[in-house]
């Protein structure tokens, strides 16, 4: 009881939690992370066994059914799962950090600090972000989930960067931050409180789109063959779908079960964020 | 011309309430009052007090504005009665608004010609050739020139567009027109033009009357026959505007033009004073004169609603104590 | 003992240009060359219409925006070009601004008594009786701070914020106040409450107030000295009475003639387009030969001919 009370007190967490949006959404995201943990944990195959026929459709035996060599599809979804979730985080989260942070001294500071972290920010933007993976990713020693991640977030961030910027500068004029000004807060409160915490959900969707665009950006490395070395993700399954043409050979589950997890794990995404948008600002609670 | 007798609206016992979750915002709650041919009725009263629901009720009644009771009739039609259809007709023609919204209407991407048709559109009306033609005689009126049509609104100053407003709401000869807050978004000289402007078309008899709504009593002095002064959703006194600004008899209107500044009072000299407290919420309001608890002449008597009384000159006023506060005057 | 020494804060040819566009930059020329003194003790009023560069002149002094050209002087020093965060804090204490938008001055996010915290966090953290003082400035301003402080901006109201801004600034005993249009939100009856509040508060304390604002009844009841801005310039300043009394600047006198008064009406002989006072007070500069400042009696100033921009480009 004492906890709820706790929630109780701080409100945005509370108009959170009680977002039926939010709720919704994750709910579904919770689903989705518990099938990456638990499935991997409950099924009888390794995800690169050939556990029984081919062309098996789901059964009792194949949940999901077989692709054409035999392998379980269902093992290879929840396994692909759990790495594509990772490959996501933590490209996201990287992307969002830096990008935040340069975005907010950019925009907040102006001059010729804004000037030099722009210069950066559009150099990397075009960046030839493929051919730039190709080549560190040539000369890694081995090419894990964790690293590819990384290096795709190391090479996105600019998104936020100037997603940021532009929020800061409209921000910085309004009158509350002129108000925190003449009380002298300090910067890095103006910077967090007033700013940042202003376009929180904005920050959030930008790092919803960094979280798919790193899935995708992986996806890109696995079709030319510079995917993991070792390991499974939704892309990679996916791809061996569409080049075993496995749609026009009736083998829907193959291709469109791991395509619709990803998709439902995409709109809990953006239900979650719909729905902090209306919690974390009070105009748009619902009372 | 005021001194006649015809009657172009008469407001009875009205009551326009908003429908919100919390209950019922009483912003309209018993008017009674007339417009006369050729008059300019002005309207004064705080923000809250009901003067633009009482616009929106003449104009348009969209939820969760709602008519709960009374009559308004413009030329022997009961507007409370007619359908959007019929009312569509009388628009424009009969009865006019310039909105209080208007200088925001304008988009920065659009000619004043579109504009001008989009907004004729809202009135229900065609922006055909004839129709056009009839615009540009009426720019000299307003002192634009025909070039205006072609330029942008973020070209034209905020007085050049409510004059833009102004022209467009008077196109069809009106009977009688809603100006609400035309003044407030404007710059003080365009206040002035903007203001005898509406004086200026009455007297070219392009608008039949005025009802003339404003919080600035000072502005509406300038140009109205009469005055109403509303408090809390209700009628506090009527009457001609000189005796109105200069012989209030309502401790409201009293303390309201006590408390206007004017060149001539300096702080130092002469202390003008507020009303203390703040009007009442119109979602709970009981029985009972509505500005009793700020008012400085309140007897026992006021918490019971006082009536509409008539005294010289088709001086109306709601105050028991209003004979009282006459004889105060020259304290 | 000339006025000039008790001045609390000089301006000296205060400039604003702002550009915009980055090929084909374009400039506009906020605030011209403004000179003008703030003395303790005294309310100096700054009218303008919109865009006449009030509002920017407000902001310059607070130090949220940097002069293009000019200087500020506060108790005799320079104060410019401070960038030090101490300095600029000390340069707080003493200084405070209310804003004109009382409902874009809040974080939305925050609850009211966050802009107390922060006043007293930064500036005096030893205060012991915080809530009392916070109490004692909120029902001076007609506020009641049991409904207010744990409520969101907007769930208060447009007259209640700006109320609560204004005692915000009181609590710091400043020596000058920028106050922007301040009752803007405020109903004719409440207003005058406030006014008052601040005028004696001005006197009491020898606070010197900047009262930012177009409207010319209010600026003659409140204000010892008038500033009138048009178009950036500042065309004329001086004595409230006098200025009020004898307008001599085309500009002021147009300003002055579309006041309403409640005591005359218009005379509706006398009617001119607002368009015509730009040609006016183009004929005006043309027609006399003087430059600069003429002082056309003790303490009224008027501007006879624009100040030359400093070159921008």
């Amino acid at each position: 009881m004492s906890f709820w009370n706790k929630i109780k007190k701080n409100e945005n967490i509370y108009y959170a939690v009680t977002n039926t949006k939010v709720q919704i959404g994750v709910v579904l995201f919770l689903l989705i992370l518990l099938l990456s943990i638990i499935g991997p944990m409950i099924t009888r195959y390794s995800y690169t066994e050939f556990a029984g026929p081919g062309y098996e459709p789901p059964s009792s035996d194949y949940w999901f059914g077989t692709t054409i060599q035999g392998r379980d599809v269902f093992t290879q979804t929840v396994f692909g799962l759990r790495s594509t979730i990772l490959v996501g985080f933590i490209g996201g989260l990287i992307a969002s950090i830096i990008g935040v942070i340069i975005g907010l001294i950019a925009g907040y500071k102006g001059g010729w600090l804004d000037e030099l972290l722009m210069m950066l920010t559009n150099v990397v933007l075009t960046f030839p972000t493929l051919a730039v993976l190709i080549i560190v990713a040539a000369y890694l020693p081995y090419r894990g989930i964790v690293n590819m991640a990384v290096l795709v977030g190391l090479t996105v961030w600019p998104w936020t960067a100037r997603a940021v910027r532009s929020q800061t500068m409209s921000l910085k004029n309004s009158r509350f931050v002129d108000l925190s000004r003449i009380s002298s807060n300090h910067i890095i409160r103006i910077l967090f409180e007033d700013i940042a915490a202003n376009m929180f959900s904005y920050i959030f969707m930008v790092f919803i789109l960094q979280f798919l665009g790193t899935i995708l950006a992986t996806v890109g490395l696995e079709f030319i063959g510079l995917g993991p070395t070792r390991g499974i993700s939704l892309g990679l399954i996916m791809q061996q779908a569409v080049n075993w043409n496995a749609l026009e050979l009736g083998m829907w589950w193959w291709g469109i079960i791991p395509g619709l997890i990803l998709t439902i794990m995409i709109v809990s995404l953006y239900f979650i964020n719909t729905g902090l948008d209306e919690a974390f600002n009070p105009k748009l609670r619902e009372f | 011309m005021a001194d006649t007798e015809e009657t172009v609206l008469e407001v009875k016992d009205l009551k326009a309430y908003y429908r919100v979750m919390k209950g019922d915002v009483k912003a309209v709650d018993g008017l009674n009052f007339t417009v006369r041919r050729g008059e300019i009725l002005g309207v004064v009263g705080e923000s809250g007090c009901g003067k633009s629901t009482l616009a929106y009720s003449l104009i348009s009644l969209n939820k969760p504005l709602q008519h709960i009771s009374g009559e308004a009739n413009l030329l022997g039609q009961d507007l409370m009665k007619l359908s959007r259809e019929e009312k569509r007709k009388l628009k424009m023609k009969n009865i006019s608004i310039i909105p209080q919204y208007a200088l925001d209407a304008f988009s920065p991407t659009k000619k004043i010609k579109t504009f001008i048709k989009d907004m004729v559109k809202q009135h229900g009306r065609r922006a055909d050739k004839e129709f056009m033609d009839k615009v540009k005689t009426r720019f000299e009126i307003v002192n634009l020139s025909h070039s205006v049509l072609d330029r942008y609104s973020m070209e034209l100053s905020g007085g050049m567009k409510q004059r833009v407003v102004m022209l467009i709401s008077s196109l069809l000869d009106p009977d009688l027109i809603i100006a609400d807050e035309i003044t407030s978004a404007l710059d003080v000289t365009s206040q002035r033009y903007v203001t005898t402007l509406l004086a200026d078309l009455r007297d070219e008899g392009i608008i039949g009357s005025a009802i003339f709504i404003t919080h600035d009593l000072a502005t509406l002095y300038q140009i109205a026959d009469r005055i109403m002064v509303m408090y809390a959703g209700r009628l506090a006194e009527l009457g001609n505007a000189d005796e109105i600004v200069h012989n209030p008899r309502h401790p409201y209107t009293r303390a309201l033009i006590n408390s206007l500044p004017r060149i001539g009072i300096q702080h130092k000299d002469e202390r003008l004073t507020g009303i203390k407290g703040t009007p009442p919420d119109l979602t709970d309001i009981e029985e009972g004169c509505r500005f009793r608890f700020r008012c400085q002449y309140r007897t026992e008597e006021c918490d019971k609603s006082p009536k509409m009384e008539k005294t010289h000159q088709r001086h109306y006023i709601r105050c028991w104590n209003y004979e009282s506060v006459g004889s105060d005057k020259n304290e | 003992m000339s006025e000039e020494n008790k001045a609390i804060l000089k301006a000296e040819g205060l400039t604003k240009i702002f550009s915009s566009g980055i090929i084909n930059k374009e400039y506009t020329v906020a605030v011209n060359n403004a000179s003008f003194e703030l003395y303790p003790g005294k309310v100096t009023s700054l009218v303008g219409e919109s865009g006449s560069g009030k509002t920017t002149v407000g902001r310059l002094i607070l130090k949220l925006i940097e002069p293009t050209a000019g200087k500020i002087f506060f108790k005799g020093q320079d104060i410019t070009d401070i960038e030090d965060r101490d300095t600029k804090k000390e340069y707080y204490r003493q200084i405070q601004g209310v804003f004109q938008d009382p409902f874009s001055s809040f974080n939305p996010l925050f609850k009211i008594n966050r802009i107390f915290d922060i006043l007293f966090r930064e500036f005096e953290p030893e205060t012991k009786n915080r809530e009392e003082l916070i109490s004692q400035s909120l029902e001076e301003v007609n506020l009641n701070p049991d409904r207010i402080l744990d409520k969101y901006p907007h769930q208060l109201s447009g007259g209640q914020l700006q109320r609560l801004l204004i005692a915000r600034a009181l609590l710091l005993d400043v020596d000058i106040l920028v106050a922007d249009e301040i009752i803007s939100m405020l109903d004719a009856s409440t207003k005058m409450g406030v006014l008052n509040l601040l005028v004696d508060i001005c006197r009491d304390k020898g606070m010197a107030v900047l009262f930012i604002t177009h409207d010319l009844n209010l600026g003659y009841y409140l204000s010892d000295d008038t500033l009138i801005l048009h178009e950036g310039n500042l065309v004329e300043r001086g004595a409230t009475t006098k200025v009020y009394e004898n307008p001599y600047h085309p500009y002021t006198q147009m300003l002055f003639d579309s006041v309403p008064d409640i005591e005359e009406k218009w005379d509706r002989s006398k009617e001119f387009i607002p368009e015509q006072i730009i040609e006016a007070v183009e004929e005006f500069y043309q027609n006399n030969d003087e430059e600069g400042y003429k002082e056309v009696e003790e303490n009224h100033f008027v501007l006879m001919s624009i100040l030359e921009t400093e070159n921008y480009k």
